[in-house]
């Protein structure tokens, strides 16, 4: 199974500020009531966007300043809580190609990176940083470099990092872990032999 | 130099190291429900992949189930396609099915232990963050996301990257009225929402090894909360006398069998851990949080904490919490009036929890105008819990009795708040909009917490309500 190797990531950002944002405030649980993760992308950050009754709440995704941001900014512990992959297939459906935070949570991570969306981590002051230059140019583009652990907005350039392995992965082509899962089958096979609660059935 | 609980049974599993330097970890035990295995069957049939071991996958329902209207189709048309689309892959592929008519349906990590298919000295997946509650068993339980459901579908593995292993110690006999609940909510409140991050948390200590299984499940189940994937206790008699008789525990003649590879797994006495730390259990006091994550929680006796008092990095999410929870900073929790008292979840909702509830409910009333449910944990649970009259003792106390499922704890089925309502819960998450309503609001404690609140109609220390000293 061929996949893109992402290397390179360009397009226009977003700051959505706070720490802690859990994956219910991603995509809230009354959105998951479906079989496809089709149309989640509408409901990324539904209840911060929007009142009961409708009514926008002036997020940051709804301002026309930032319309079409593909590289979301965040806080700390991104993506905590539940383990519900709608939450990155909800901002990649909403057209988020790469989130750049101070920390992302575990399972959010490794969800992510299996659809080749990069969450890098990055220093919070030059989050801080990086927001106050969208805020100014929001219509700038920005370029991550995966392979050289960078982000580059104008002049200014800050450093971003991945653990080896998901760099790796996605500079390789091999985010989507399926196809070298699949080659190791007969490993697989010997091992689960070896485990007598695997023969029950 | 000995090894953890975790080295071992990592070892144990792993298929071989992947060319990006990650594990290809077998899952022995794989878990579905039905909000996050339906696109997995879906890419398993774009890729025309079958299920690899169909026999070691295991199904049930609960996010969705309504717990008073149990019968299909269900008036939520989306939730109804749910249910039957999981019905039908798991006939497809030959998996067990644990469905509304068996008796056995339930939350997914009541049912797996129940059944005593969550056993010590395995590996356990389930497209859910609470998975790490099957570790009480001496297991290694790892919540994923719906692309490792279908990697562990179609491969019964999955890539994952050794964590590191912090110990945490709690010593000594918790107090009357102190509970699992709380030691958990103790804990993450000291290490922070994100403090587990990267890591496997072992627990253990003179008060784990005092706790029933239920106990141990209700402490390794909010694991996830503090940010660490996994959590688990080492195996004992407690395990083992647990698991006995169970259908899919090994059967008599192969026990001690079993028993003998179970204890093996167990940390050595001379592990090697990444980290360590010690709490007393006398420390531990009834907790409750204030606001909109975990560990943003108070002993019921403290006030609400000021900015000033806060490290400078929790000031922000603070913030939002006040604002989103409508209390004060600087003020007590306690005497905060509730609107709705929920009793369940796959944290709480086990018969130990009903049982130790029902013990001090008895012959009182919940105050008129709250909105209280019970909703036990599986089928099985209710079951037991009516035929030991503990349903009576709920009816009469204005609780209502429901059905089996995970209700009001994420608020996927009818049960929600509505509103800006104030819920005492004995789950797991006070996230904003988790009860089901945006605005609505979460106070997380322990399920006798949660009856003395339903009792005053605020926020109350069960040991005052109920004379526990």
């Amino acid at each position: 199974m061929a996949l893109t190797k992402i290397t390179q990531i360009a397009g226009t950002g977003i700051y959505v500020p706070g720490d802690d944002v859990d994956t219910d405030r991603i995509i809230p649980a009354r959105f998951m009531k479906c079989v496809t993760f089709d149309g989640l992308g509408e409901y990324a950050f539904y209840d911060e966007r929007f009142h009961e009754d409708g009514k926008p709440k002036a997020h940051p995704i709804d301002n026309p300043k930032y319309q079409g941001a593909t590289i979301l900014l965040a806080g700390r512990n991104f993506g905590c809580g539940s383990s519900r992959e709608h939450a990155p297939q909800a901002l990649y459906r909403h057209g988020f190609r790469a989130v750049l935070a101070e920390s992302f949570a575990e399972i959010f991570f490794g969800n992510a990176i299996t659809l080749g969306m990069p969450c890098l981590v990055m220093d919070g002051r030059d989050i801080r940083a990086l927001a106050a230059l969208i805020d100014e140019a929001p219509q700038t583009e920005i370029n991550i470099d995966i392979p050289g652990s960078e982000v580059n907005m104008a002049d200014a350039s800050f450093p971003a990092k991945l653990p080896d392995h998901a760099r790796e992965a996605l500079v390789d082509g091999k985010w989507d872990a399926i196809a070298d899962l699949l080659e190791g089958l007969d490993a697989v096979k010997s091992t689960a032999d070896k485990l007598p609660y695997m023969r029950v059935a | 130099m000995g090894k953890t609980l975790f080295d071992k049974v990592w070892e144990a599993h792993t298929v071989r190291e992947l060319p990006n330097g990650m594990t290809q970890l077998l899952i022995g035990t794989h878990l579905i429900h039905e909000v996050t295995s339906p696109q997995a069957f879906g890419m398993l049939r774009d890729l025309n992949l079958p299920v690899l071991y169909p026999q070691r996958t295991f199904a049930t329902v609960d996010h969705i189930v309504p717990t008073d209207e149990r019968v299909e189709p269900f008036s939520d048309q989306l939730a109804d396609a749910m249910i039957k689309e999981l019905r039908k892959n798991c006939a497809d592929s030959g998996i067990k099915f644990f469905d509304i008519a068996s008796g056995q349906q339930g939350i997914v990590h009541i049912v797996g232990p129940e059944q005593g298919i969550t056993q010590p000295g395995t590996t356990i997946a389930c497209g859910d963050s609470h998975t790490s509650t099957h570790g009480a068993f001496g297991a290694v339980a790892f919540g994923i996301g719906t692309s490792q459901v279908r990697d562990v579908l179609a491969t019964q593995t999955m890539a994952l990257r050794k964590p590191k292993v912090r110990r945490i110690e709690v010593h000594g006999k918790l107090a009357p009225g102190v509970y699992a609940k709380d030691v958990i909510l103790h804990i993450i409140r000291r290490l922070g929402v994100n403090g587990g991050l990267g890591y496997a948390y072992e627990y253990a200590g003179s008060t784990f090894d005092n706790f029933t299984q239920e106990e141990r499940m209700t402490v390794c189940n909010m694991s996830i909360e503090g940010g660490a994937r996994v959590g688990y206790v080492n195996p004992d008699q407690t395990t083992f006398d647990y698991l006995r008789g169970r259908p899919y525990a090994p059967a008599q003649g192969e026990y001690d069998t079993a028993v003998a590879r179970w204890k093996s797994f167990a940390s050595d006495p001379d592990a090697k851990y990444d980290d360590l730390v010690k709490y007393d259990a006398s420390d531990i006091a009834p907790t409750v949080t204030w606001g909109i994550n975990p560990g943003q929680a108070i002993f019921i006796d403290e006030n609400i904490p000021s900015p000033v008092e806060l490290q400078e990095k929790d000031r922000s999410t603070a913030e939002e919490a006040y604002a989103h929870m409508k209390l004060q900073p600087g003020k007590p929790i306690k005497g905060t009036k509730i609107d709705v008292a929920f009793l369940g979840s796959c944290t709480n909702g086990r018969l130990s929890d009903l049982q130790e509830v029902a013990k001090y409910l008895q012959g009182k009333k919940i105050k008129s105008g709250i909105k209280a449910i019970v909703v036990p944990g599986s089928q099985g649970v209710a079951a037991l819990a009516e035929s030991m009259g503990l349903a009576e003792v709920f009816r009469d106390a204005g609780f209502e009795w429901r059905g089996a499922g995970c209700s009001m704890c994420l608020a996927m089925n009818p049960d929600k708040l509505i509103g800006d309502q104030l819920c005492a819960s004995s789950s797991n998450r006070n996230f904003k909009g988790r009860q089901g309503s945006p605005t609505g609001r979460t106070v997380l404690m322990s399920p006798l917490m949660v009856a003395a609140a339903a009792v005053t109609g605020e926020i109350s220390d069960a040991r005052e309500i109920f004379g526990l000293s």
